[in-house]
């Protein structure tokens, strides 16, 4: 009963050598359990952390060193893969929490755990509100919870809160939770292609009722959500990515969609194996700060896709494809900060089977984006070598776990994640047939002669 | 069987469905995945389907015009029918979960519509989890009624939250209802009636109406008179507990 899907077996409890042959395919549920690498910037780039597994890993950019998180919450340390990880928008907080139903709070000077709080069920998306003094997390069960962190000044010690739930999907693995740049909504999108504009309340602990809108377009599950911050509209731009290979733009306080992208044609030209059609999901984007340009992180796509927008006319269009070179890099998760004007990436996963080592991760940048327009030849983006980028390689060391990469593994990597992607998000396709089948020992079902 | 070559489900005489060749379980698992087709939003709900009459192509719908009535889980439509009638001008829908009885409502509508031409036409019934796509289905505020008659009642407390009134749906409903709008509930089931009259009092987007409004609205009397759930009830000399709500704008 972890999991949503596994409900709508629950009248085959008394299952024959006849099911088992018709359910072949369902095989791969362990295939779940991998989880994509996940990396995440500070607003300031004051640091960088990246999550494979339960292994949570930060290098501090302002001392240039790689930082040991001090956990004495009580209660254990991740043990088991982590979903989320995010800082608060003002750079003091960040946040981590995963399939163990922990949810860990760490302050960012000192990197001591304040909070652990115990969730009930898995948790598959984080958020810190913008005066960072609740955090909110969903389960995969749909539910948004939030626990306050009153009179948070560094320096107390470790708090121990309960989470109250605020919001709910029904029963819908969430797979993103956003604040809108002014902090008055929290958006969360999930896998019945749906995404929903809540306005945050003055006492989040009492519920968040008020829903402002639900942005509806998406014909696959939503995986990602980004803002793009605008003078005209506090509220931002809201930028989404989903299964059906899409990134559309929508305004949230009407709910309606501005723009969409289509980035699975745009990906097929670039592989040969692009065939059958197969849906390229978007598994992350990414705003770039000070230029008109997202990143999209793209599901067999080895590099980013740069998209540009123009808020005037509310349009969304592909500007152009930046590929890396000499090694296989397909990114699992993206990040950028205000000020530093580079776009981390990273690929990898966690829990591997037929691989010695079970775990990958591998850190690339991108540098050079212009206010510009990107068409224009005057600058580029180019992917950094490892010793451009910031740290060098005692941050790689860090992020990593080591400095080379086992080639064969970032392949075997990205096929992992994407396999559990789709086995987590995508709805299974039953023909009439299967589901009548299924259905054969039930009472309204048996024939009346 | 044979005499009757046309349709056997059909009554001869009426005109109507059979109710025995339509019968279903009782119950319907609202978590599991579902595998029927959702519009992608309430701009693409096909009104020329539900209402032929009132819009007869799919391309020149009258934007002004949109459902207002909703009762989730209306069963055999018992509710919606005498409601068709009582509110001829107002458009309505039932959503039902489970495949059979929501064809039975089907074969009842266009057997009524036939039956009696020009009446019947602003009602219609669709196949659909309300408890996970009422935002497909309804903008928000569009809704006036919704109804939820004599719903399931998962007694146990793991199955609370199949329940289709909860603290988290109502948000939901309160989102497609217009401020003033009322949101309807009965049960015989006494504890259900209990949590949903909690629910809808602790809720901060929704008030009891007075007991004399109460006796001022038609439809309050309809609850359990109309549906095939109440009527049984009745034979039996059950108990029911209602719980009807006003949808009110959040105080700032």
């Amino acid at each position: 009963m972890e999991d949503p899907r596994v409900e709508e077996c629950e009248h085959d409890s008394n299952k024959t050598e006849e099911d088992t042959q018709m359910e072949e395919g369902e095989q791969n549920n362990k295939d779940m359990e991998v989880s994509p690498a996940l990396i995440s910037v500070h607003p300031t780039q004051n640091s960088v952390a990246v999550a494979v597994g339960s292994d949570l890993r930060v290098f501090n950019l302002l001392e240039d060193c790689a930082v040991t998180l001090v956990d004495e919450s009580g209660g254990t340390s991740h043990n088991d893969s982590i979903r989320g990880i995010k800082y608060g928008a003002n750079g003091k907080l960040f946040v981590s929490a995963g399939d163990d139903k922990l949810v860990k709070v760490w302050s960012t000077e000192s990197w001591r755990c304040i909070s652990t709080v115990c969730s009930e069920k898995r948790v598959s998306a984080v958020a810190v509100s913008h005066d960072g003094l609740h955090v909110c997390f969903a389960d995969k069960f749909g539910v948004v919870w939030v626990v306050d962190l009153p009179g948070f000044d560094g320096t107390e010690g470790p708090l121990n809160k309960k989470a109250v739930p605020m919001l709910a999907h029904y029963c819908s693995i969430i797979t993103s939770l956003e604040f809108s740049p002014d902090g008055q909504f929290i958006i969360s999108a999930d896998r019945d292609f749906k995404i929903r504009v809540t306005v945050f309340p003055k006492k989040p602990l009492d519920g968040a009722h008020e829903i402002e809108s639900f942005c509806l377009g998406h014909t696959e599950f939503v995986s990602c959500l980004a803002f793009i911050c605008s003078p005209d509209c506090s509220q931002g731009i809201l930028v989404s990515g989903g299964g059906d290979s899409s990134v559309r733009m929508w305004d949230i306080i009407s709910g309606s969609l501005l723009d969409t992208c289509e980035v699975g044609a745009k990906t097929g030209q670039l592989e040969s194996d692009a065939s059958e059609g197969n849906f390229s999901t978007v598994t992350d984007i990414c705003t770039i700060p000070n230029c008109t340009l997202i990143a999209a992180a793209i599901q067999s796509l080895q590099g980013i896709m740069l998209l540009s927008y123009d808020l005037p006319s509310q349009t969304l269009s592909v500007a152009k494809v930046v590929s890396i070179v000499g090694e296989i890099f397909i990114p699992t998760s993206l990040g950028s900060s205000i000020s530093g004007g580079l776009l981390w990436m990273v690929t990898g996963a966690s829990k591997l089977r037929s691989f010695d080592l079970s775990s990958l991760s591998r850190v690339k940048v991108i540098s050079g984006f212009t206010k510009s327009s990107p068409d224009s030849s005057e600058q580029e983006p180019v992917v950094l070598a490892d010793s451009e980028i910031p740290g060098g390689t005692k941050l790689l060391e860090k992020l990593q776990g080591s400095i080379s990469i086992d080639e064969r593994l970032s392949l075997a990597a990205a096929d992992a994640v994407k396999t559990a992607m789709c086995n987590l998000l995508i709805k299974k396709q039953y023909t009439v047939e299967k589901r009548e089948f299924r259905k054969r020992t039930r009472n309204d079902k048996k024939s009346k002669q | 069987m044979l005499e009757n070559k046309a349709s056997p489900t059909i009554n001869k005489s009426t005109g109507l469905p059979r109710k025995r060749f339509y019968r279903a379980r009782a119950h319907s698992n609202p978590l599991s995945d579902s595998h029927f087709p959702v519009p992608l939003s309430p701009s693409h709900v096909d009104y020329s389907l539900h209402y032929p009459q009132l819009f007869p192509s799919s391309d020149q719908i009258d934007s002004s015009r949109k459902i207002q009535f909703v009762d989730i889980g209306c069963g055999f439509g018992g509710l919606l029918i005498s409601l068709s009638t009582l509110f001829p001008e107002t458009l309505m829908i039932g959503m039902e979960l489970r495949d059979k009885v929501t064809e039975y409502v089907k074969e009842r509508i266009s057997g009524l519509r036939v039956a009696n031409p020009g009446q019947y036409q602003n009602v219609s019934v669709v196949r659909t989890n309300s408890m996970k796509y009422i935002p497909n289905y309804f903008e928000k505020g569009q809704l006036s009624k919704m109804f939820f008659l004599f719903p399931d009642p998962h007694f146990k407390e793991k199955n609370h939250r199949r329940r289709v009134i909860s603290p988290h749906l109502l948000d939901e409903y309160a989102y497609a209802l217009q401020v003033g709008g009322i949101i309807y509930t009965i049960t015989d089931v006494e504890e259900l009636g209990e949590w949903m009259k909690s629910c809808l009092e602790n809720h901060p987007m929704f008030e009891a109406l007075l007991e004399k409004e109460l006796e001022a609205d038609p439809v309050v009397n309809l609850l359990s008179t109309a549906t095939e759930e109440g009527q049984k009830v009745a034979r039996n000399g059950g108990q029911t507990f209602q719980a009807v709500y006003r949808r009110i704008a959040p105080a700032s």
